[in-house]
């Protein structure tokens, strides 16, 4: 959690610089759900993220270096540059990559889903995505085929509130997203999503139900995205509410922090030692070459 | 030899490529009830059961992702899609998710998906059941285009797509589906990327997508005695055989390119273009589209007939040229 927190922080430092170009969507307050997940998976289990998708990657087990690498558009990136911070991808631990279409993973998602139940294997396939993934057409044609197929999926809204820069209270009749699994007869669960060990214990039931062949389930993980939509649009939400979300007994982080009661001294020597991972990991990216001309031709 | 059925022929093909390999499972709406709507799926579910032979609701989108989704993780889909217009339901999984994941991941991800797209025009259907849409596709990087015309073709160029590690659309006309045309016994592949030369001559060039290789072949019959035309099949469109079209093009000097599709930026144009590119100095006259009208097909079947290049259109078009 505090790997993914560092990291999107330097990326920040980087991007504000110029040494990273692009869209960069940042995963800062909503670090417990990708941890608590991943922390119910094995490295054969399918993740299919989304344009926010750095702190996936990172909770799958994703190489810091390949990350940073891919960010700069160099060739030893994970997409070998041909992707950049939306499309990162690590097939050989499950990560089946970000996407920059919203809903768009869900159904490949399913498809990984259904291939484990196809060839007998007893992995299962994870797809994040945002409220705003909520109200793509495509979800609930998946929910449906899930449900009706009783593949091992888990369908996980990380619900931070807003989908760009319209908030949940302007496009959804329902807020309350786990209801939308209902209908189909798979369970939906409702969970503190800046709650790391609620969300494990969420995702830890839905992956033993999806191992067993019981089908799949909805996750709603209510959080707060603390940046703005991405490093081009302004923030405009309003600030009682940023300043709410912003308390240090509302961060992930520190809430995990003080329930396993790790001390300041500790969390700084963990801080330090995460901080000069980080630095290799960007000397790694800067000193690594561009990419060919035409290495991305399919 | 033997008498065989373009849909047969795709029947079989798939029959012969499930039980080759395992990881080969057919997706689409209505494909496991009594063989789908086209007979085009006939026996597989009894020969390999349900799990290889997945109905699925009409939710294009889903399950085009499904397919993807699938393929990235060991499967070998053939996805059907009753009809070609209903791909538009789920454009962002084809042209978003498909075309892209391979670049986009570098190499890492490979997609063996053969799309079975049945179209065609002149049913009396209308707009929303009539279109030719291979130059969309042809137009977003990513995808192998096939359109085959004839039963030898359908059956040989579908287990190549099947075997191939890109999305491949392979486009059936239902015009052509249940009429018998002998083939051979047993097995054959036809590669991806080779035209056909359906008949020689040494006037006027005249290359064909799909089935208006029948129509090009009854013109070029009137117009023997007058003008000798030659017929290409071009089957493949991406890729695309410029050797067989550019060696044609060397010999009659004339180039006539015949499609159902509205001639305003379509396959035909593509064709123009890289003649003029790569043969300029071999024409001896404006090579020439000949398609569909410019507008979504009107249902009423004198209406419909006008849009489409028709056997007379194209003896004129021949004999404006020669």
């Amino acid at each position: 959690m505090l790997s993914i927190r560092l990291f999107e922080q330097r990326v920040k430092q980087l991007y504000r610089a110029g040494e990273i170009v692009g869209a960069i969507h940042l995963y800062i307050g909503e670090e417990a759900i990708a941890t608590g997940v991943s922390e119910a998976l094995r490295r054969d289990d399918y993740v299919f993220s989304t344009h926010r998708g750095h702190g996936h990657l990172i909770a799958k087990g994703g190489d810091l270096k390949r990350m940073m690498a891919e960010l700069m558009g160099k060739a030893t990136g994970c997409s070998r540059g041909c992707g950049g911070s939306m499309h990162m991808f690590d097939p050989s631990i499950g990560f089946m990559g970000g996407n920059g279409i919203v809903g768009g993973g869900i159904p490949l998602a399913l498809g990984a889903a259904f291939s484990a139940q196809y060839r007998g294997a007893d992995s299962v396939a994870v797809a994040y995505f945002g409220d705003g993934g909520m109200y793509q057409g495509v979800l609930h044609e998946s929910l449906n085929l899930a449900a009706k197929w009783k593949l091992p999926f888990i369908a996980v809204c990380e619900n931070n509130r807003y989908a760009a820069t319209t908030p949940v209270a302007k496009s959804a009749a329902s807020h309350d997203f786990s209801t939308y699994a209902a209908p189909h007869g798979i369970p939906g669960v409702r969970v503190d999503g800046n709650d790391c060990l609620a969300v494990h214990k969420a995702a830890k039931q839905a992956v033993a139900r999806a191992r067993a062949g019981q089908g799949a389930t909805l996750l709603d993980c209510e959080t707060y995205r603390v940046e703005p939509h991405c490093g081009i649009i302004p923030d405009d939400r309003p600030q009682e509410e940023r300043d709410e979300w912003g308390r240090i007994e509302n961060d992930p982080i520190e809430r995990s922090r003080r329930r396993l009661k790790i001390t300041q001294p500790q969390f700084a020597k963990l801080r330090a030692e995460i901080e000069s991972g980080l630095d290799e990991a960007v000397e790694f990216a800067r000193q690594s070459p561009m990419p060919k001309i035409g290495s991305c031709d399919a | 030899m033997r008498k065989l059925t373009y849909i047969d022929a795709i029947v079989e093909a798939m029959h012969e490529e499930m039980a080759r390999d395992e990881s080969v499972y057919v997706i689409g709406e209505d494909v496991d009830i009594k063989g789908g709507v086209w007979k085009g799926t006939v026996g597989l579910l009894e020969k390999f059961g349900a799990k290889r032979v997945r109905g699925t609701p009409i939710s294009e989108a889903a399950f085009t992702g499904l397919a993807t989704g699938s393929a990235m993780t060991g499967l070998r889909p053939i996805l059907e899609i009753m009809y070609m217009p209903f791909c538009y339901v789920a454009m962002d999984q084809f042209l978003n998710q498909m075309a892209k994941l391979p670049a986009m991941s570098g190499g890492q991800i490979k997609l063996p998906i053969t799309i079975r797209a049945q179209a065609g025009a002149g049913t009396r259907e209308a707009a929303q059941h009539s279109q030719s849409q291979e130059a969309i596709f042809l137009h977003i990087p990513g995808f192998k285009v096939v359109m085959p015309a004839t039963v030898y073709d359908a059956k040989g160029l579908l287990k190549s797509a099947i075997r191939d590690d890109s999305p491949v659309l392979f486009i059936e006309d239902r015009n052509l589906y249940y009429e018998p045309e002998e083939v051979p016994e047993g097995e054959w592949l036809v590669p991806l990327g080779q035209a056909d030369v359906a008949r020689t001559g040494k006037d006027v060039s005249v290359v064909t997508l799909g089935f208006p290789r029948r129509k090009a072949l009854a013109a070029a019959k009137q117009l023997e005695g007058t003008v000798d035309v030659e017929v290409i099949d071009a089957r493949s469109l991406e890729p695309l055989d410029m050797d067989t079209i550019g060696a044609s093009v060397m010999k009659t000097g004339r180039l006539l390119v015949v499609h159902e599709a509205p001639v305003r930026c379509g396959a035909g144009a593509e064709i123009v273009r890289r003649v003029v590119a790569e043969y300029f100095d071999y024409l001896d006259a404006e090579p020439r589209v000949l398609g569909g009208a410019n507008l979504p097909l009107p249902f009423s079947p004198v209406l419909e007939d006008a849009c489409l290049p028709q056997v007379n259109d194209i003896v004129n078009a021949v004999r404006q040229m020669a």
